[in-house]
């Protein structure tokens, strides 16, 4: 009975969800991302399990949000390497769109994964669909580790503040972390940087009430005239070139900030460029 | 007839090199199981307080309990190439005060008659538990992480004790070959809370939760000691097995039935258990099977020259077919 009724549930979601094609779908479970014989990778991430977290996330990606993806020829098929992107959208969906794209429309797949808070491993469930599904909890050691065997990781080095900004400071790049480029010295990893465009759009907010924010402990309170669900909007994702960085890890913040300052003009004009291409906001 | 002889004195020369070996608790399944492997290259000399059974015929074994007097007339009647220090009791229902007395005298003990009768290598078991699994812990830790496996339990805290006496030999008697081994859960023939569970026809499980796992067969670990009692090594080494894998492909692969409830249930019902001494699992081990506690070997396997033989379907395979004798 269970598994008609499982068969069923799965019909009903390749309907409404997406079905991710078949071709796509070999790609993807072929693909080398470090798991070991018994097809885990050190961090619990198992390729099989996008069966469950891909088809929703196919259906965002393709149907409604549309990304449209540039540049994807500069993320290599192998080889460590690290994303770093502006942090757009009160509900941070950019991650999951970058790779998304990176998963399906790469001709040769490629798995990113990227760094979440220390408490999802305490929450029953976030823990276990996060670590299958190639998160890896947020330490300067996993970082390490991730790209020595050959990962990709995504940054957003302005974190909660990018997410939360309101709606007059779109596009606008915050203060930038500078953890990720003594990182990707240390490891000798080159830096790709990414502009999205359209997360500034999908809940546009005009007013962050940063009291009731601290006193519920959420990060941000966004007031948002057109509600708290993301609108349709399209995405627009654009992939710069690789950037190599040559120099000590333990310098001084100045001479990183120097260097970090280098990643956020790419990301500034990769993200000017793309606002002046798009035709709209939907389209 | 000479040929002979020779023979014979080549066999007594050969006999008269092999290094003399003390193994404290040799009674426990890990101590059995080292000294099976260890009898025919060492002389070995087993020691423990309780009787043990089965050893093989040329060890010879001295029942004395390490904190007495009398252990001293073991050292004092040959000399002893190397110590094995196996002695350490985890025992769920004894009480802190007697694990603190046992392990860390008992230890303390052993590191002064060693210093005394200049014995030139301990080897000691300690535990990858003693870093403790916790939300924040980096995938894989390296021999100098923090010990924080007392946070939340109290009943490592003189395990943890040990582990740091112990690497403060390092400058005390910089003389001695002081070597800590930290393996990950060992399974095989052996009863420690690991094996027990693994070996449990429906375990329960923590709803949600479902952590990568390190597991290390117990004759790997004995081949671990064997290549740590090799003259020069000295330092502090993380053991592990396999490449890690999820805790519910162990459970599947050994087709046990897991039942899977929600966390404050299974304390709930671990702490009235031990209350009412059903149950001998300490609730804060449920961390266990919640958080990760893995290690990264790559010393012991740089340095010491360890490698696994058991793969995890080798491990699943035992555990399944060879109940605990």
């Amino acid at each position: 009975m269970f598994e008609s009724l499982t068969s069923k549930a799965r019909k009903i979601a390749n309907i409404s969800v997406g079905k991710i094609p078949e071709e796509t779908w070999e790609r993807i479970l072929q693909m080398e991302a470090g798991q070991n014989k018994y097809g885990y990778d050190p961090f619990g991430f198992e390729p099989g399990f996008l069966r469950y977290v891909g088809p929703p996330i196919y259906f965002l990606h393709k149907k409604y949000f549309r990304t449209e993806v540039v540049g994807l020829e500069n993320v290599p098929d192998s080889g460590a390497c690290i994303l770093v992107s502006n942090h757009s959208g009160q509900i941070a969906l950019d991650g999951m769109l970058i790779g998304a794209a990176c998963i399906f429309d790469k001709e040769k797949p490629r798995m990113i994964r990227s760094m979440v808070e220390h408490w999802i491993p305490t929450i029953p469930f976030l823990s276990w669909v996060f670590a299958r599904a190639g998160q890896v909890t947020g330490t300067r050691d996993n970082a390490r580790l991730l790209l020595e065997r050959d990962g990709c990781l995504m940054v957003f080095p302005e974190g909660i503040k990018g997410i939360s900004k309101t709606y007059d400071k779109a596009y606008e790049l915050t203060n930038f972390g500078l953890g990720f480029m003594r990182l990707a010295l240390e490891t000798q990893t080159p830096i790709i940087p990414i502009g999205v465009i359209g997360g500034e759009e999908q809940i546009p907010s005009v007013w962050n009430i940063e009291t009731i924010a601290k006193t519920a402990g959420l990060p941000s309170f966004p007031v948002s005239p057109l509600g708290t669900f993301p609108l349709p909007v399209k995405y627009h994702i654009h992939f710069g070139e690789p950037l190599i960085f040559e120099g000590k890890p333990d310098e001084e913040d100045r001479a990183i900030r120097d260097k970090v300052k280098i990643v956020t003009n790419s990301i500034e004009r990769l993200l000017n460029d793309g606002l002046t291409s798009r035709k709209g906001y939907f389209f | 007839m000479k040929s002979r002889d020779s023979k014979a004195l080549r066999a007594k020369a050969r006999r008269q090199k092999k290094q003399r070996v003390i193994v404290t608790g040799i009674g426990g399944r890990l101590g059995l199981a080292l000294a099976r492997r260890l009898h025919r290259k060492f002389e070995v000399i087993g020691v423990d307080r309780r009787k043990v059974k089965h050893l093989p015929k040329d060890i010879h074994f001295e029942r004395v309990d390490i904190r007495r007097r009398s252990f001293e007339d073991v050292f004092r009647r040959q000399h002893v190439d190397a110590v094995v220090h196996l002695n350490i009791m985890h025992n769920p229902r004894s009480t802190d005060a007697e694990h603190h007395d046992f392990n860390i005298n008992g230890t303390k003990k052993i590191f002064e008659l060693c210093a005394e009768h200049r014995v030139g290598k301990v080897v000691v078991l300690s535990s990858a538990n003693v870093y403790g699994p916790d939300p924040r812990n980096p995938q894989f830790l390296t021999e100098d992480a923090a010990l924080m496996g007392g946070q939340n339990f109290d009943g490592i805290r003189d395990l943890i004790g040990l582990d740091m006496f112990c690497n403060t030999f390092f400058w005390r008697h910089p003389e001695i070959e002081t070597v800590i081994l930290r393996p990950v859960h060992i399974v095989g023939q052996v009863n420690n809370a690991p094996s027990r569970f693994l070996r449990l026809k429906s375990p329960i499980t923590l709803m949600g939760f479902d952590p990568m796992l390190q597991l290390i067969h117990v004759e790997d670990l004995v081949g671990a000691f064997e290549r740590a009692l090799i003259p020069g090594i000295r330092g502090v080494y993380n053991l592990a097995g396999p490449s890690p894998v999820p805790l519910s492909y162990v459970l599947a692969k050994l087709g046990r039935k897991p039942r899977p409830m929600p966390e404050i249930v299974v304390r709930r019902l671990l702490k009235m258990g031990w209350a009412m001494k059903v149950s001998d699992w300490p609730w804060p081990e449920l961390d266990h099977i919640k958080y990760v506690c893995m290690v990264d070997d790559s010393r012991a396997r740089r340095e010491l020259g360890f490698r696994h033989t058991y793969e995890i379907e080798d491990i699943i395979r035992d555990l399944r077919t060879r109940p605990l004798t």
